[in-house]
């Protein structure tokens, strides 16, 4: 417990150390990255031992504040929290050394690191706060941190529209989680805000449970990602610098779903419908978030969608635990809980290797635009490969980590669709599931293939060159990190018992009897997975050892007697997924721009002149949801803009007249 | 001795009356004057005899400072400031009035219901102070110029000190020396205030600062 404090201290120290030296970029930036990197090493020792041995230790401080106790505590859930966030936050530490190098002199990297700490200290509080007012406080402390670093180039106007999409869909949700906070604190009702009190009410909850799970659902959901509220993301992760958007999008994410079951274990035995909700919503954002992903043009906002995806995935697998629960079948809970606490780190690791992969291809092309690149594969090898790893990863294929986690969900599916029931469930969780893992590898086939493949299409990916030592070495670790839960599968597996029981209150010993068949399914995988890896390198030194002593050139493909192909003759990312965004035209409403081929008339004509062709894909809820409710919003706000009419003799009389009428209330 | 006290608590209300209804900044900061010195002299009615030597240095403090200091202090900003000599209401001169009267029948129902956790002295010595706040609110809200805002917020301090006198007998005058110590900073600051947006703007209207706004 006091490491953690301590590397969470040193987080915030190292971030004002920073912030002192400012406008000094290259001392700031040295700073701010071993501060990063070397706080939350300091962390993850203590987060890990705790996960492993599952015990839970507590510190309350004196702290004056109403309500409020600076009580802190960390059980299996939070340290499973921990982990991914110190992590990424540590990986990004020392890939922002590299990245944001380039930003030396121009911005200040003080205040960068300032705030990019401050994230990463601020999530960690979160995890381990266990008093409302100190959650509340940390939560927002993390949001306000996340805002400075979306807006950093702030001097582009489309950065500061995502700031500000990204800085009232946080409020919004904070405005329910401070609802339901203070409900919690009524049931409890001893004027305690602590969670150990909130621990205690399950019997007095009554029919507060369903709104408060309700609360948590919207309010935390909107931190998530999950859709309809996941409209910020899109926006906030490309206008990011590239290792916070890996952060945000690795981790941040996911304290949304760590309150969603902090809540949980507050509220005592679940609804059945509180799991089919999570069910629903998890199918929801897994499809709609890959469709949106497929039909995408700018790399990082593709990402930023499989992000909304991969959510829905994890909010799958606490559904089916949920259901698990509440029917009395501890395999589907424990599989399912498993599955989608084993998947918030699988996507932290894969998410911020891509989100890191994409960062470099931005700095080494200069563009995001997925149809501007192309080959990068001989200019940018590392990024290439790592890039792949993830993208291998995200798409659950074995033998990388995120295969394992959606594995256990599968099998909880399955094991669901075999009892009466739970068959329903089991086969749409299953249906969705393979859907949603289909959709994801077509995507990346696409972004990996456009991106990296092929011939450049502009002097973007002509001119690439490869990032940076740091930011290749944070790159490789994040790979390793995939790889290697994949193949050590059974061993982590089990180092989830201790949170699984905690989430699915379920008794330690049991979750691990449950967990056995999958490990050992698991172990079968790892093992073949192994021999294949194995398989791959030794042929891979052959070749290396056959074309040792040769020379090498490379050439045009053959392009049937063709004699002059141009780079434009590839497919382009929209090209590359029409069929899908065809297929699927219905949800997607993707409107392109077609050029004409006929006259006014309607009478085709032979020699066209130049044309232009393009396709965009808007959100359906940010265009024809969020919208006009905001535009409606404004009209009514604006109505009251006669009250700031800039004299201070107003302002003055606004004052006087609600203490007058104030006065006149308490005395009448 | 009741008679007397009720007979400065009219006037004191009279001159809350002058305060609005004068169309020029100079009798706006007599009447003030008049204000503070009847104001010094209130604590010498309502204290009890063996209060008798305390009353008597606070009520020459006062009288000193809200009687000839403020209004000096005012007067020369005045003339120093070169502005033009009339108040600039928001609100006319008798509709002032028309307002005036009616939170005074205010502030005699709040004196009536405001629970006290001792009797007062005198029961006019409440209505007056509420008066006097609501009228420095009303000045500060209802004329333009920097200086009158100054002013309203002398008699705003004006009412606080009255309400502290309500309980002169049970409160120690730490308070009252305080409420003092308080308008003397306003005052400072006000004028300071003053001094800086005469500067920037070349006058001293504040409702010229809307140029401010978004």
């Amino acid at each position: 417990m006091l490491i953690v404090l301590f590397a969470i201290g040193l987080l915030f120290l190292s971030g004002f150390l920073a912030l002192s030296v400012g406008r000094n970029g290259g001392v700031a930036n040295l700073l701010g990255g071993c501060g990063a990197f070397s706080g939350s090493l300091i962390g993850l020792v203590e987060a890990v031992e705790i996960l492993a041995s599952g015990r839970t230790e507590q510190i309350r401080w004196a702290w004056s504040v109403p309500y409020g106790s600076f009580l802190v505590r960390i059980d299996a859930l939070s340290a499973l929290f921990l982990i991914p966030i110190f992590i990424l936050c540590a990986v990004c530490g020392l890939y922002g050394y590299g990245y944001m190098k380039s930003f030396c002199g121009c911005k200040n990297l003080g205040a960068y690191w300032f705030f990019f700490n401050g994230l990463a200290a601020s999530m960690a509080m979160v995890a381990v706060a266990a008093n409302g007012v100190l959650f509340l406080m940390s939560w927002e402390i993390m949001a306000l941190c996340s805002f400075f670093l979306v807006t950093f180039e702030h001097e582009e106007g489309s950065v500061q529209r995502a700031g500000w999409i990204y800085l009232a869909a946080t409020h919004i949700g904070t405005a329910f989680l401070l609802v339901l906070f203070l409900m919690l604190g009524h049931v409890a009702g001893n004027g305690s805000l602590d969670f150990n009190a909130f621990l205690g009410s399950h019997g007095k909850m009554g029919g507060y449970a369903d709104v408060v799970f309700l609360l948590a659902v919207i309010g935390f959901g909107s931190k998530a990602g999950f859709v309809p509220f996941h409209i910020w993301l899109p926006e906030a992760h490309p206008a990011a610098p590239s290792p916070v958007s890996a952060v945000m999008s690795g981790v941040m994410l996911k304290t949304g779903i760590y309150g969603i079951l902090r809540i949980l274990t507050f509220l005592g035995p679940p609804h059945l419908w509180w799991g089919y909700l999570l069910l629903g919503i998890g199918l929801v954002s897994g499809i709609l978030g890959v469709l949106m992903a497929i039909a995408q043009h700018d790399l990082k906002r593709l990402l930023a969608y499989h992000s909304v995806e991969n959510v829905g995935i994890i909010a799958l697998g606490l559904g089916l635990g949920i259901l698990g629960v509440v029917w009395h079948l501890p395999v589907l809970a424990v599989l399912g809980f498993g599955g989608g606490l084993l998947h918030v780190i699988n996507h932290a690791l894969f998410k911020g290797l891509l989100f890191m992969g994409a960062g470099s291809v931005q700095h080494g092309a200069g563009t995001r635009q997925i149809d501007l690149l192309g080959g990068l594969i001989k200019r940018m090898p590392w990024t290439c490969v790592t890039f792949l790893i993830g993208a291998v990863a995200i798409c659950g294929l074995p033998p990388l980590n995120g295969f394992v986690s959606e594995f256990l969900i599968y099998m909880g599916g399955f094991h669901g669709v075999g009892l009466a029931r739970s068959a329903a469930a089991g086969a749409v969780l299953i249906i969705g599931l393979a859907l949603i893992g289909g959709l994801a590898a077509a995507c990346f086939t696409k972004a990996f293939g456009v991106v990296f493949l092929g011939e450049p299409r502009s002097p973007y990916g002509a001119d690439a060159h490869e990032a940076g030592l740091s930011m290749r070495v944070a790159m490789l670790l994040l790979a390793a990190g995939c790889v290697g839960i994949g193949l050590f599968s059974p061993w982590v597996v089990k180092l989830m018992g201790h949170a699984v029981a905690e989430s699915g209150a379920i008794p330690y010993e049991a979750v691990q009897g449950f967990l056995a068949p999958a490990s050992s399914a698991l172990l079968k995988v790892a093992v073949v997975s192994g021999c294949f890896l194995f398989v791959v390198l030794v042929l891979c030194l052959i070749r290396a050892k056959i074309l040792s002593g040769r020379t090498s050139s490379s050439e045009g493909t053959w392009d049937c007697g063709y004699f002059r192909p141009t780079a434009r003759m590839q497919y382009t990312a929209s090209s590359f997924a029409q069929p899908v965004t065809a297929m699927f035209e219905a949800i997607l409403r993707t409107r392109s721009h077609t050029p004409s081929f006929s006259d006014p008339r309607g009478a085709p004509v032979f020699f066209p002149d130049a044309a232009l062709f393009e396709s965009h894909t808007e959100d359906f809820f940010l265009k024809s949801v969020y919208a006009p409710l905001f535009m409606a919003v404004k009209r009514f706000a604006l109505k009251f803009r006669f009250l700031q009419a800039g004299r201070v003799q107003f302002y003055i009389l606004y004052i006087a007249l609600t203490l007058f009428v104030l006065l006149i209330w308490c005395l009448r | 001795m009741n008679l007397f006290t009720d007979v400065v608590i009219a006037v004191l209300i009279l001159t809350n009356l002058r305060l609005i209804a004068s169309s020029r900044i100079s009798a706006c900061i007599y009447a003030v004057a008049c204000q503070g010195v009847l104001l010094g002299v209130l604590p010498l009615l309502v204290g009890s005899s063996h209060l008798m030597v305390r009353a008597c240095a606070l009520s020459g403090v006062t009288v000193m400072l809200k009687g000839f200091f403020f209004p000096w202090l005012l007067l020369r900003a005045l003339k120093s400031a070169n502005v033009r000599r009339e108040m600039e209401p928001l609100v006319g001169y008798t509709s002032s009035l028309m307002i005036g009267a009616l939170l005074l029948a205010t502030a005699m129902w709040f004196g009536r219901q405001l629970p006290l956790p001792v009797p007062a002295h005198s029961p006019m010595v409440l209505p007056l102070a509420m008066f006097n706040i609501m009228v420095g609110l009303f000045v500060i809200v209802s004329r333009a110029k920097a200086i009158t805002q100054v002013l309203g917020y002398l008699v705003m301090e004006n009412g606080i000190y009255a309400f502290g006198l309500a309980f002169a007998l049970s409160e120690p005058s730490l308070v009252e020396l305080g409420i003092l110590l308080d308008a003397f900073m306003a005052v400072f600051v006000m004028g300071i205030t003053i001094f800086h947006i005469s500067r920037e703007f070349d006058h001293m209207d504040t409702d010229r600062l809307t140029a401010l706004r978004d």
